[in-house]
């Protein structure tokens, strides 16, 4: 059954939890005031590792290139505060796993300020300059998946994109930092919407926001001079309506082709802390050393939105906030439908890191798993229109090569699944660790 | 500041549910039967309490005894063992004895889903099956019908009737709607049908009572609207066209609507999630044929009333309903199964 089109434009099928925004959506960005240690994982990106360019002992500035990309799909990562390499080697990264970084000691007497690269002439450069800028940048997709923006930009010959979708949808509940980021500087979104789509050659810029922040969607709409190909289109609150291809079938009404990307169907998607990113690269001269957090969940004193910089430890950024209430039981980075649990306070804030979510007791407490009943309401959630209870049941059983004849690497892991599941089944966890089974088993020796 | 760190969990996202859980959706459906079994009570008094109780009493002792010992009894908590007693107890008729309402209980729990793997691993509606086992050992006890009581206390003394003895049965037994049509060609006024007033198996008379419930159903999203309204279309489309080619021989629409076990099966075990496809496309093929095989049975088979069989029927066809009505992948052309 196709639902009608009443209100907003939206894609079909998904789940509505509680929005939870309300703790933070009213609290401008503050910055996050300098500490000690900074920890900067060479692999925070998806793709190849950066290759550090600084020994240690060496001196930094903020802002100054520590390390330089490993290869295409990877990025250059920039010193997030000026004093001394204290070691390059293996360190403890969010997943828990010890994986390459570079531990920097601040310098408690320098100023911190950024000697910034003067504004860059974007419009004389070519697009391959530009991509190449946008990597030694170090910018990301900041809303969480943190892809090189750069390998994102750049389209093959042949392509033509005629979109740009702004991705301001922030469909997780309790994130707030893309909602403040829009309102407290709408100028810096459209300039660096306006870089790409030149560079892109795109006709068009659309800005895609949930509707519940028509504040967001009012203050962009009044900064779009006359004649800006500009527009910002209130999409319907619903999950995962963020997710890039929900929101080109929202905006216009088309499927995205499995296995293909959002190219194409001739639109490129990039989320609003890109963007502005973008911006203040080429036209202040900071690369990506800093980013917006959002501090949440019932288990921290003080909520807050932070302008954090990049390596800080999530203790620093706990204290700042008041510090844990008793009770804390569970830290995500990211959103709570689809973000990453750390197992200690002392991983760093990363590019990708949208939120630092506390949970308590409440939220995890243990919930008892019944069989499935068959109810379909997973199929129902789905916004793939993929079948997580068979998935589930199939994962199971370890019947992981018939999974992948269902398109189970279709699944985006939302988390709508598991959301809706009356019965409490972790579907998208098992469906994980399947598709971690399948990407990762050896083959045995033919 | 020497605070000890918290001891954090790592449960991986999602965090939050949206609420519903599979007691709870078990819980509604009882909920949503309580009018329907008030006008069971309402109409055939203490009779129903005996049958209904002996029903839930036979499917709860069937739950507890075949449990594994560690874990006895942790099954009851999610009600489907009272649900299934209850709804098998809405399709009996009320004068049945007490001890075959118990005996259908324990077979409907034991054969119906204990031996399936338990909750979620059956292939057909427990509670159905146990009808379909009571009316293949006792025939006639199954489909004797006692009138509507006259006060709430009088019993029927087949109620009572001991265990393998032979009940002696009412003198008077009033027919069924639908086995006066079939047999008498006599049609009940609809009023009656709709409200109740007719003879029957206990929850099956008020087609009223029975829809509230499934409105109610509805709007807690615990029932796949999908099947109620085909299993309907189909049996008043189907039924239609028959009267328009003999509107003597065959009942109307509206009689194969409120008549006999329709609604109740339409609403209540149709619907059952375990029991009926989880696609949606198949949830329309799944009701469909429950509507066909419902008139077919009714106008040419051999029995008045075929709502049970056709469900049951198309239970068994539900693994492969949605074998070949898995939903089309986004993004991927229509052959994806």
């Amino acid at each position: 059954m196709r639902p009608l089109r009443l209100f907003r434009r939206s894609f079909e099928h998904g789940v509505h939890p509680a929005h939870h925004k309300s703790q933070t959506e009213d609290l401008e960005i503050q910055r996050v005031p300098f500490g000690k240690d900074y920890v900067m994982p060479l692999g925070q990106h998806i793709g190849v590792p950066s290759r550090p360019v600084v020994a240690e002992g060496e001196a930094v500035r903020r802002g100054q290139l520590i390390a330089e990309p490993g290869g295409f799909v990877s990025t250059a990562l920039h010193s997030p505060v000026t004093g001394t390499i204290r070691e390059i080697g293996n360190m403890r990264g969010v997943d828990g796993r010890f994986a390459p970084a570079i531990a920097i000691e601040a310098d408690a007497f320098a100023t911190q300020r950024v000697k910034p690269d003067p504004a860059m002439d974007w419009e004389s450069l070519s697009l391959e300059e530009f991509i190449e800028a946008v990597q030694m940048a170090g910018i990301v997709g900041m809303g969480g998946a943190a892809f090189p923006s750069h390998v994102k930009l750049s389209v093959p010959d042949g392509t033509r994109i005629r979109h740009l979708l702004v991705n301001g949808a922030e469909c997780e509940p309790y994130l707030t930092n893309d909602h403040r980021l829009m309102l407290e500087r709408p100028e810096a979104l459209l300039e660096g919407a306006e870089i790409v789509r030149r560079k892109l050659g795109a006709e068009e810029t659309i800005i895609g926001v949930e509707a519940n922040k028509p504040d967001a969607i009012e203050i962009i709409s009044e900064h779009i001079r006359p004649g800006q190909p500009v527009r910002v289109v209130p999409l319907k609150v619903k999950y995962p309506q963020g997710a890039e291809k929900m929101m080109i079938k929202s905006v216009f009404g088309k499927e995205v082709p499995a296995g293909q990307l959002p190219r194409d169907v001739e639109v490129n998607v990039n989320n609003v802390g890109t963007i502005v990113a973008i911006a203040d690269y080429f036209l202040r001269g900071m690369p990506l050393i800093e980013r917006v957090v959002t501090v949440a969940g019932p288990g921290v004193t003080y909520p807050a939105n932070l302008i954090v910089p990049l390596g800080t430890p999530v203790r620093d950024v706990v204290r700042f906030c008041g510090g844990l209430k008793g009770g804390t039981r569970e830290i995500i980075m990211g959103g709570p439908m689809m973000g990453r649990p750390i197992a200690s306070l002392d991983v760093p804030v990363l590019k990708g890191c949208s939120g630092v979510l506390v949970f308590t007791e409440e939220q995890t407490a243990r919930r008892k798993e019944y069989p499935c009943i068959r109810c379909g309401r997973c199929l129902e959630a789905c916004p793939y229109f993929l079948n997580p209870s068979r998935f589930a049941r199939l994962a199971r059983a370890r019947m992981f090569d018939e999974m992948k004849a269902h398109h189970v690497f279709d699944c985006v892991e939302c988390g709508c699944c598991t959301f809706a599941c009356p019965s409490n089944i972790p579907i998208v966890q098992l469906i994980r660790t399947a598709k971690d089974d399948l990407t990762h088993r050896k083959e045995p020796e033919a | 500041m020497k605070k000890r760190d918290p001891d954090l969990l790592l449960f991986h996202a999602p965090l939050l549910r949206q609420g519903m859980t599979t007691p709870r959706a078990m819980r509604d459906v009882i909920y949503a039967l309580l009018p329907a079994t008030g006008a069971a009570l309402w109409f055939f008094g203490l009779s129903a309490v005996l049958v209904i109780g002996s029903c839930i009493v036979g499917a709860v002792l069937a739950e507890v005894t075949f449990a594994k010992r560690e874990t006895r009894g942790e099954s009851l908590r999610d009600a489907t063992a009272v649900l299934t007693g209850l709804l098998l107890g809405l399709t009996l008729p009320p004068g049945l004895p007490m001890w075959m309402a118990f005996l259908g209980g324990f077979v409907a729990i034991s054969l119906g889903k204990v031996i399936w793997g338990g909750l979620g691993h059956n292939l057909f509606n427990p509670a159905l099956l146990g009808r379909a086992f009571l009316l293949a050992t006792f025939p006639i006890a199954m489909t004797t019908w006692a009138p509507a009581a006259g006060g709430f206390f009088d019993v029927p003394a087949s109620n009572l009737a001991l265990p393998f003895m032979q009940a002696q049965v009412d003198g008077v037994t009033s027919a069924t709607p639908l086995g006066m049509m079939k047999f008498e060609q006599e049609v009940t006024p609809l009023a009656n049908l709709v409200f109740g007033r007719t003879g029957g198996s206990l929850g099956e008379t008020s087609g009223l009572l029975l829809l509230l419930g499934g409105i109610y159903l509805w709007l807690r999203r615990d029932l796949d609207w999908r099947i109620p309204v085909s299993i309907v279309l189909t049996v008043v489309i189907f039924s239609a066209a028959l009267t328009l080619v003999d509107g003597e021989r065959f009942p109307s629409p509206l009689f194969s609507l409120f008549s006999g076990g329709l609604m109740l099966g339409a609403i209540y075990m149709a619907t059952d999630p375990v029991t009926s496809p989880v696609t949606p496309k198949g949830a329309w093929i799944f009701g469909i044929g429950v509507g066909v095989l419902v008139i077919l049975i009714r106008v040419f088979g051999g029995l008045p009333e075929g709502v049970m069989y056709a469900i049951l029927l198309m239970n068994a066809a539900t693994p492969l309903i949605d074998r070949y009505t898995q939903p089309r992948v986004f993004g991927r052309g229509v052959d994806s199964t």
